[in-house]
């Protein structure tokens, strides 16, 4: 039975951009902004979702992030994850890319056996692309990235199309491996309507514990004991759970440091208005021709 | 310095069937700088098959001190496997200061595995990379790698360290670092280093692989059309094709551009683009956020046709048009083809 394992990140959504989102310190203040689903890890999620309906098996969802990052996670649910997992502790803040790998890999290893782990190329806040080749790095898995298609499994072999520079190119990958997949490879699913009624409810630890804390009649632990037998459990990791290393969490575990922000004042160029006109435009064609910019 | 780290600045030497990567030259010419900054040596690391002692051989053109070549038949296409435990094995034992990847498509896939298996700091897509000493919570830093790119959000650059990490990585975009040949170029030095295949290399096999050398060449033209999500609709975008055909430019755009399906991503300019330098850029509804400014404010001349007269391109430009792109190109295009009579 094929198990995946799907790296998702809730992400501000930086194509509605409004107000000043980034703080003095240089990170960004995630609170100016909506919070979305990032869309290749969507992607990720649907050809996961594929492989199951295929060839059976299950498929499991982890996101490392503040508490909040659980509404991707019943996202997952109402797309068909079978399984969602927030890894969640103040001590993973500040995570740089190789931090976040690290704790994702602690967490991934938490969930085995699995044959597969997806994530999306990159990140819209970042782009960096770095976070899926060293969580592969860090689970000694082979990689396959920038993947199209996922073509078949056979013999514990999965064939993947995967774009390179110039083209493209068909690759096969033993099981267990890492795939990250780019926006083209398949259009995700809709929500499936008895999915989202029956998943809105699905809650996290921190979750069950705000129910706990406003009502003194309702305990924690027969909280969790109940929404795990009702599946409205959404498994939740902090570091002690994980026996992650303290000095290879967040901003401790971090190589990277922002040392500086500088806004960008721009000198303002000498330049010209035009007129938008046909005796403004000809006037111009004059200019860049004497220029030898043009002819 | 600090004395247990090295002063090696390494470059990460892309080839694709056999032919180097401009993207590896330029960034050649810049570690040169960085090399020179830091009192060390500058060396290319070249992976690959038949081909890759000559291509070691050409990076004396750039600046290079000495070239690693690692040839083997099996190492002819880039595989993340092999070409990570290449680069890994030779950063553990020789201890680069620095170590420079292009943010291609392999290198986005190299440097982060390796990256991660040295505890390297690693910042993808670099727009500047400087040397200098820094003071950072207290403490003297001397010759840290000064990685700067634009951060999320608009007009912010962010400068990014690795102040206690051996080994500081960046990734950077094709263009993005000017390409000219060594003024003193040093004698050629090759070292062959030894490579074994392992069998976890073959975990991941190629099977079939499609590729062709891209007929778009943004780097080299000298005049560039350039449309923004401004313009709005595809059926917007075909004047602004048709003004490009006029003028015997290439097309580009922004990276929304791109994303909205108006442009295939060769032809995105900006930060995660390519950056170009042409003699006449024409940027169209084109906002001018910093991302796209990046790959494109060191062109000789630019054009700024914009209906928003507060749009920060305008603050770029040497020549600008407020108006409705849709009214001004037509008009702009009659009056090329008038002084061409």
């Amino acid at each position: 039975m094929l198990h995946s394992i799907v790296l998702v990140k809730q992400v501000p959504d930086t194509a509605n951009i409004t107000g000043k989102v980034m703080n003095d310190d240089g990170t960004v203040n995630r609170s100016k902004l909506p919070a979305v689903f990032n869309a290749e890890d969507r992607v990720a999620l649907e050809l996961a979702l594929r492989l199951r309906d295929r060839y059976g098996g299950r498929v499991t969802v982890l996101t490392m992030g503040p508490p909040r990052a659980s509404d991707v996670l019943r996202e997952c649910l109402y797309m068909g994850a079978d399984a969602a997992c927030l890894v969640s502790d103040r001590k993973f803040a500040g995570a740089d890319t190789l931090a976040t790998s690290y704790v994702l890999a602690r967490a991934v290893q938490r969930l085995a056996p699995y044959d597969l782990v997806f994530a999306g190329r990159q990140a819209i806040d970042g782009d960096t692309a770095q976070v899926g080749p060293q969580t592969a790095e860090k689970l000694n898995l082979p990689q396959v990235t920038y993947a199209q298609e996922v073509k078949s499994i056979t013999n514990g072999r999965i064939t993947v199309q995967r774009h390179i520079d110039g083209g493209h190119e068909v690759v096969e990958a033993q099981l267990p491996a890492l795939i990250t997949v780019i926006k083209d490879a398949a259009e995700p699913r809709p929500y499936s309507a008895k999915r989202l009624m029956a998943y809105k409810g699905a809650k996290t630890l921190m979750e069950l514990e705000k129910l706990a804390e406003d009502n003194t009649l309702l305990y924690v632990d027969k909280l969790v004991e109940e929404f795990r037998t009702r599946k409205l459990f959404i498994d939740t990791y902090s570091a002690d759970d994980l026996d992650a290393e303290p000095a290879r969490c967040g901003l401790k575990g971090s190589p990277t440091r922002v040392y500086k922000i500088e806004s960008v004042v721009l000198a303002g160029r000498d330049r010209e208005m035009i007129e938008p006109t046909s005796e403004g435009l000809g006037r111009l064609v004059d200019a860049l021709y004497q220029d030898h910019i043009l002819g | 310095m600090n004395e247990a780290f090295g002063t090696d600045v390494w470059v990460f030497v892309e080839q694709r069937d056999g032919k180097p990567a401009d993207v590896s030259f330029e960034l050649l010419c810049k570690g040169r700088k960085l090399a020179d900054a830091m009192g060390g040596a500058l060396r290319a690391v070249v992976v690959g098959a038949d081909t890759a002692t000559a291509i070691g051989t050409q990076c004396f053109h750039y600046g290079a001190d000495e070239a690693l070549v690692v040839s083997h038949p099996s190492l002819e296409h880039f595989r993340s496997g092999p070409y990570a435990r290449v680069l890994i094995e030779l950063i553990r034992s020789r201890q680069p200061r620095v170590v420079l990847f292009g943010a291609t498509v392999s290198g986005r896939d190299l440097a982060p595995r390796v990256a991660s298996a040295t505890q390297s700091g690693l910042t993808a897509d670099c727009t500047d990379l400087q040397i200098a000493d820094v003071d950072y919570l207290k403490k003297h830093h001397q010759k840290l790698l000064l990685q700067i790119r634009p951060a999320f959000g608009g007009n912010i650059v962010a400068t990014i360290i690795a102040p206690d990490a051996p080994t500081q990585m960046a990734t950077v975009r094709e263009g993005v670092m000017e390409l000219h040949a060594a003024a003193d170029p040093h004698p050629v030095l090759l070292t062959q280093v030894d490579f074994t295949p392992h069998a976890t290399d073959e975990l991941v096999r190629i099977i079939d692989r499609h590729r062709e050398e891209s007929r778009i060449d943004l780097k080299g033209a000298p005049v560039i059309v350039a449309g923004g999500y401004g313009l709005g609709t595809r059926k917007n975008f075909a004047v602004l094709l048709e003004l490009a055909r006029v003028l015997g430019a290439e097309v580009a755009g922004t990276r929304a551009a791109v994303d909205a399906g108006f442009l295939p991503p060769e032809r995105q300019v900006g930060q995660t683009g390519v950056t170009v330098r042409p003699k006449l850029y024409i940027a169209v509804g084109i906002s001018g956020a910093i991302q796209h400014r990046a790959g494109m404010q060191d062109s000789n001349k630019i054009i700024a046709i914009n209906s928003d007269p507060e749009a920060p391109i305008f603050d770029v430009a040497h020549y600008g048009i407020v108006g409705d792109a849709m009214d001004v190109l037509p008009k702009l295009i009659e009056a090329y083809k008038a002084r061409l009579k």
